[in-house]
């Protein structure tokens, strides 16, 4: 891979930024600072794994729209929007719409009758070995492939701004950084850095779309006017106006657009990272407040993707970006045109931060449900053998995850295209894991069987499609480059199929006390003391 | 498995599996104690023949389905629309703005309008469910 990764030509050679790298080392600096002082109040499970369950609701809505406004969004979002116009917004809008399912159907349940992961839920009334073991495969899957995305955006991202630096010494640097956060300080310093990068992220996503603006007088109709003829080469080399709110330049066929927005719609409420974090709130009432103070965060940011994404398009143009950085550096490019180079640090540094806060997310979701799903309680039949010790395991995880996804983010390198990473992560998330969320918290009949099957089916048909699909395939036997459309019934299918292939009267007996306990709180777990 | 102290509710997930028994320590003097923790342990069957609670669960199903319904709807509309009538999604509405985007800017609307009704209806459904664990609470 030394090879393929010398034999790359960056498209221009990007200058050395002083700045970027201070900001980078400052945002570094703070975070740093904050792991120090929770690591002195990560002691015990709840207070590792849950930060102590006292995160407020805008604490915690902030720490979920940081969790969730990955680089995929800012960055990736952004060049969409610049390269293909209308259809790059169709992303923003799901990933909004999202946040129903996990308001009105899944943050409260799973608060009330849960403790450290999406899987207490299921195991709730199920038999909990195989469960947790099935649940335990598709959260690492769900959370490695998404890291995997996040790393190679961080080697690339860094590559730009700091031509000095290597890819793999960028992905190792910011693979040490995350392992840092969690083995220290748990989920407390993941929730911080959570909340300073949304905060960072919302307020340079809002100083761009002024900078975007004030470039058209404020008005919308010039605006839009501008967005309606983008000037860019064509395939043959012409000039080509085109229409940027013209739908279609993206997506052919409907319905890889439809199954993209099953996997944003259903695979959200099914994404370990967001999950856990209703567990850091007081009460099922906080864990709603915290839905709200997302949707609103996410929903404005999503919505300010159009300036700078047509922003981009208008003010520097699809020809322009690709030989200055390509799709992903529209949004750091953009602030460079209209703010300067100390803007463009500044940029760079908050994509920076966004990157290292979402994988420290999704690290800590992956050795939270390694050593409590995993090892405690399918290994050790969920006792510990000595105080501590669950705690030990999530560390020693959060190591071996951070390595592996940095030996696999550099055996990849920095040309993979990340998008389907995260699309898979989706769909996994939609076909897998939701379907069984959904039939433990509100069918009786449910059982172990069915959940074990509608994770496997779930996890394999949407592996096996996007395998067979026009990203792996030149001659695709599967024609969507998403595969939700087909791969969430199936992971229903299987799940129903399970279920009435056995028996097992003691999951429904145990129904009775998990619908009381989601609807009314009772019983739920408090904050500690602290 | 260690007997849990009585009155203690810490949700036993999958029975003796679940371990890190933190909130299961050592009893709390009594005014210190919350409605969940005050008072025998529970017996579910009767909350859940309960009238009161089985209201609270009706009314949690007739605002979530049809409000789930109603966003799904909506949302799968706009990539609908988009992909098999975009000649009438390319209509201009004001200047250069046609329907698509209009529509999928009201897509952000809806949603925080659908959460914030969810918000008030639920606080019902908070005072619902804390109305009827004081009931139980001896």
């Amino acid at each position: 891979m030394m090879i393929s990764f010398l034999a790359q030509v960056a498209p221009a050679a990007p200058k050395q930024s002083n700045t970027a790298l201070f900001m980078f080392l400052a945002f570094v600096a703070a975070t740093l600072v904050i792991t120090y002082f929770s690591a002195k109040k990560s002691s015990g499970s709840s207070a590792y794994f849950a930060a102590g369950r006292r995160i407020t609701g805008w604490q915690n809505g902030l720490a979920v729209a940081g969790d969730y406004m990955s680089a995929a969004s800012f960055l990736g979002i952004a060049g969409m929007i610049a390269f293909n116009g209308y259809d790059g917004f169709m992303y923003s809008v799901g990933f909004l719409v999202a946040y129903l399912t996990v308001l009105l159907i899944v943050a409260e349940p799973l608060r009330n009758a849960g403790k450290y992961t999406m899987a207490d839920v299921l195991a709730y009334r199920l038999k909990p070995r195989p469960v947790r073991a099935a649940a335990s495969l598709s959260t690492l899957t769900v959370s490695i492939f998404y890291m995997i995305a996040q790393m190679v955006g961080a080697g690339t991202l860094v590559r730009q701004l700091l031509p000095g630096v290597s890819y793999e010494a960028a992905v190792i640097g910011v693979g040490v950084l995350m392992v840092v956060y969690v083995v220290f300080g748990g989920m407390l310093a993941t929730t911080w850095v959570q909340i300073i990068k949304a905060v960072l992220l919302m307020s340079a996503s809002f100083f761009l779309s002024i900078l975007v603006m004030a470039k058209f007088d404020f008005s919308i109709t010039n605006f839009m006017e501008a967005v309606s003829h983008v000037t860019f080469t064509g395939k043959d080399g012409a000039s080509v106006t085109q229409n940027f709110l013209t739908p279609g330049l993206l997506f052919k066929n409907p319905l890889d657009q439809i199954s993209l927005g099953l996997a944003l719609v259903f695979g959200t409420a099914g994404l370990p990272h967001i999950l856990i974090r209703f567990y850091t709130v007081p009460d099922a009432k906080t864990a709603r407040a915290s839905v709200v103070w997302a949707m609103i965060l996410i929903g404005l940011f999503y919505i300010m993707t159009t300036f700078f994404g047509f922003g981009a398009a208008t003010l520097l143009g699809p020809d322009y970006l690709k030989v200055n950085g390509g799709t992903n550096m529209a949004a750091p490019e953009l602030a460079r045109f209209l703010g300067g180079e100390w803007f463009f640090a500044f940029i760079s540094a908050v994509a920076f931060a966004t990157i290292l806060a979402v994988v420290a997310g999704l690290t800590i979701s992956a050795s939270t449900s390694f050593a409590h799903d995993f090892f405690t309680n399918v290994i050790h039949h969920g006792k510990e053998h000595r105080p501590g010790e669950e705690v030990r395991v999530a560390r020693i995880t959060a190591f071996v995850v951070g390595a592996l996804a940095i030996v696999i983010a550099i055996v990849l390198g920095p040309t993979v295209n990340v998008a389907f990473l995260v699309g898979l992560a989706f769909a996994v998330a939609a076909s897998a894991n939701l379907p069984v969320i959904l039939f433990s918290i509100f069918w009786k009949r449910f059982n172990t069987s069915g959940a074990v099957w509608g994770l496997s089916v779930g996890l394999a048909s949407s592996i096996g499609l996007i395998l067979i699909s026009p990203d792996f395939m030149k001659n695709p036997l599967f024609p969507l480059k998403n595969p939700a459309i087909l791969s969430i019934p199936l992971g229903f299918i299987g799940a129903w199929l399970g279920t009435l292939l056995s028996h097992e009267p003691e999951s429904a007996e145990k129904f009775t006390e998990l619908t009381v306990r989601a609807n009314t709180g009772l019983g739920a777990e408090k904050a500690t003391a602290h | 498995m260690s007997p849990q102290p009585p009155g203690d509710l810490t949700p036993e997930s999958a029975a003796p599996t679940d371990i890190a028994p933190l909130g299961r320590g050592p009893l709390k003097p009594e005014h210190e104690k919350t409605a969940g923790e005050d008072g025998t342990p529970v017996n579910w069957d009767e909350i859940a023949a309960d009238a009161d609670f089985k209201q609270l669960l009706a009314a949690k199903v007739t605002f979530i389905v049809p409000a789930t319904v109603f966003f799904v709807i909506y949302y799968f509309a706009l990539p609908f629309l988009v992909g098999y009538h975009p000649e009438l999604m390319m209509k201009k509405v004001w200047g250069e703005m046609n329907w698509a985007y209009l529509f999928a800017l009201s897509q952000f609307f809806m949603a925080w309008i659908v959460a914030a009704f969810y918000v008030v209806v639920a606080a019902g459904w908070d005072r619902k469910a804390a109305a009827l664990l004081a009931k139980y609470k001896h």
